[in-house]
């Protein structure tokens, strides 16, 4: 599919990986490409890019701790972690224009400039996810009713779960502290303060907890983002063979002109060579394995999901569990179609 | 054949705990204790709700509706010229940078050749397009924006293609209702004229159809 279409509409597309983030997707596609490029965002870009992918990261948590407790019959839950992601796509559509498939990313950047309504608009988050997340802790954390669903149900050790090829959030519930945030920083990562979340349990009940610590560790980077402040500069490079120019200069210079309908028409010539890309996505390593034959069009994009290898292992976590503890761990695992497609 | 058992390891981590240790319930969780803290939170929350009912969360959908940007990319606008003709040159960029390639133009030739194009047909599958605002980005001539519909429901196949006429129905002109647009955040006077004239409607009705040639095309080009 991609290889018909340019480098910069395959983008949409990776918004349909793992919907529920699918902002995450978009940096981890564009990265790789910049890569190839050998260029990087401006500091602007980089810093809303953390900062979205965070919330992006607590939304998709909230989903599925949500949709795992609804699995398991507790709905209010469900409510609760539902607000602070409606409030999330609220953010993300100010930015972007669109909630869902948000397609934000652009190679070298972000769409457009951030609204002047950003920062506020992060920090009125900021004060009102964390009392949600308080309120279903307390409701399902210590709750023995759902610990006797989950606690040793499904559980998976670290060995095994780096042998299936585990990453994310899954793993690091089974003692593995791997996070390509700190093994291979990219963004403003190993600039920021915050510790990987490790539990021993590798059961469901520990792949619930690590999500809500992980939850409060966005928190936090988001915290210390917005406390640094925006950085001065533009959203995207400065680059006409990359960036389309502002509609103003395409409407009057001729030049702007000719490179918008050069990028349109032919797309962004990447050089030829190949290269891996990586970000933590929400469920895990989210990588994106890119050739480029020098036309304007990719000559070959590989995706490597986090939720393929960790669905695989799928029927052997099962073996000797009840057809009741299926719909939890599938929950529990956080399995998006998206993903699994291929 | 032998593999180092380090080259396994993932980068970063020393160990590979090959144990479980599942969470043990504490006294009070085998009692069902913090059972009741749970209860208040569910309490609370009700009674809020219940003396907050203006502040609730969820909304009354087709009578209420939510605020969105004025970035949101939602159903396609063509814009017109003052004298109520399509502002579409017909030069394909936009379906050349749609992904779902969803946009199908037929171009003829335009009486005044200060124009030279315009679409005869200009149809969006609205049942494909994906909402990414590549169209948007793509028109050198401000021809086609977004507005902030969303509720798009069709009956049948058929009319999820949209047609010219529909795209520039005058229920899309409402200044409110626009979306996405070109980087709307820098913006200058100039262009920002350029749509008032596009939307000039009134003013449109008032030349009529006939009289546009010539004197009244925007200044901007």
């Amino acid at each position: 599919m991609a290889e018909s279409h340019t480098w910069q509409q395959v983008i949409p597309y990776t918004d349909r990986l793992n919907y529920c983030s699918s902002f995450i997707n978009n940096v981890g596609y564009c990265k790789t490409v910049e890569k190839l490029l050998g260029i990087e965002a401006p500091p602007r870009a980089v810093w809303a890019r953390t900062i979205l992918s965070e919330f992006s990261r607590i939304m998709d948590h909230c989903v599925c701790n949500g949709s795992t407790l609804v699995d398991l019959g507790a709905l209010t839950n469900f409510w609760y972690f539902f607000q602070p992601r409606e409030e999330i796509y609220g953010l993300l559509e100010s930015v972007c224009g669109s909630r869902l498939t948000v397609s934000a990313n652009r190679i070298g950047g972000l769409l457009a400039e951030l609204p002047s309504t950003f920062e506020a608009h992060c920090r009125r988050l900021l004060e009102f996810i964390p009392p949600l997340i308080d309120d279903v802790e307390t409701l399902v954390a210590k709750n023995r009713i759902f610990m006797d669903r989950s606690v040793g149900i499904a559980a998976m050790s670290g060995e095994n779960a780096v042998n299936w090829g585990w990453t994310g959030p899954c793993l690091r519930a089974s003692g593995v502290a791997y996070d390509v945030r700190r093994a291979h920083p990219y963004d403003l990562y190993d600039t920021l303060d915050w510790e990987v979340p490790v539990l021993q349990g590798g059961d469901i009940y520990d792949r619930f907890r690590i999500r809500m610590l992980e939850i409060r560790q966005s928190l936090s980077m988001i915290r210390q983002l917005l406390d640094r402040g925006m950085p001065e500069g533009k959203c995207i490079v400065d680059d006409p063979h990359i960036a389309l120019p502002t509609k103003d200069a395409c409407y009057n210079q001729m030049e702007s002109m000719i490179y918008h309908f050069k990028l349109i028409m032919d797309g962004i010539q990447v050089p030829p060579g190949e290269r891996y890309g990586m970000v933590e996505g929400a469920n895990g390593e989210l990588g994106f394995y890119c050739i480029s034959d020098g036309s304007g069009k990719p000559y070959r994009i590989k995706v490597r999901p986090p939720c393929f290898p960790i669905f695989s292992s799928f029927s052997t976590l099962m073996m000797g569990h009840t057809i009741s503890d299926v719909i939890a761990t599938l929950g529990g695992l956080n399995v998006i179609a998206g993903e699994l497609d291929r | 054949m032998s593999v180092d058992p380090a080259a396994l390891k993932l980068p970063g981590v020393e160990h590979h705990p090959t144990k479980i240790v599942p969470r043990r319930m504490t006294i009070a969780e085998r009692i069902y204790l913090p059972l009741l803290s749970g209860l208040m939170v569910t309490i609370r929350h009700m009674f809020l709700n219940l003396l907050r009912i203006r502040k609730r969360v969820t909304i009354e959908y087709p009578e209420e509706r939510r605020e969105y940007s004025p970035r949101y990319r939602g159903h396609h606008i063509l814009t017109t010229r003052p004298d109520g003709s399509v502002r579409c040159v017909a030069c394909f960029l936009c379906a050349t940078a749609c992904p779902a390639e969803c946009i199908h133009i037929e171009a003829a030739e335009h009486p005044d050749v200060n124009i030279e194009k315009y679409p005869v047909v200009y149809e969006i599958d609205m049942l494909r397009c994906v909402f990414c605002g590549y169209c948007v980005d793509a028109c050198p001539e401000e021809a086609i924006i977004m507005s902030n519909n969303y509720d798009m429901a069709f009956y049948n196949r058929a009319q999820s293609i949209v047609g010219k006429s529909d795209l520039m129905k005058p229920f899309t002109v409402d200044e409110s209702r626009l979306g996405y647009r070109p980087a709307s955040l820098e913006e200058d006077g100039r262009r920002a004229s350029m749509r008032l004239q596009a939307f000039d409607l009134v003013a449109a009705a008032k030349q009529g159809a006939g009289a546009a040639t010539g004197a009244n095309r925007p200044a901007a080009h």
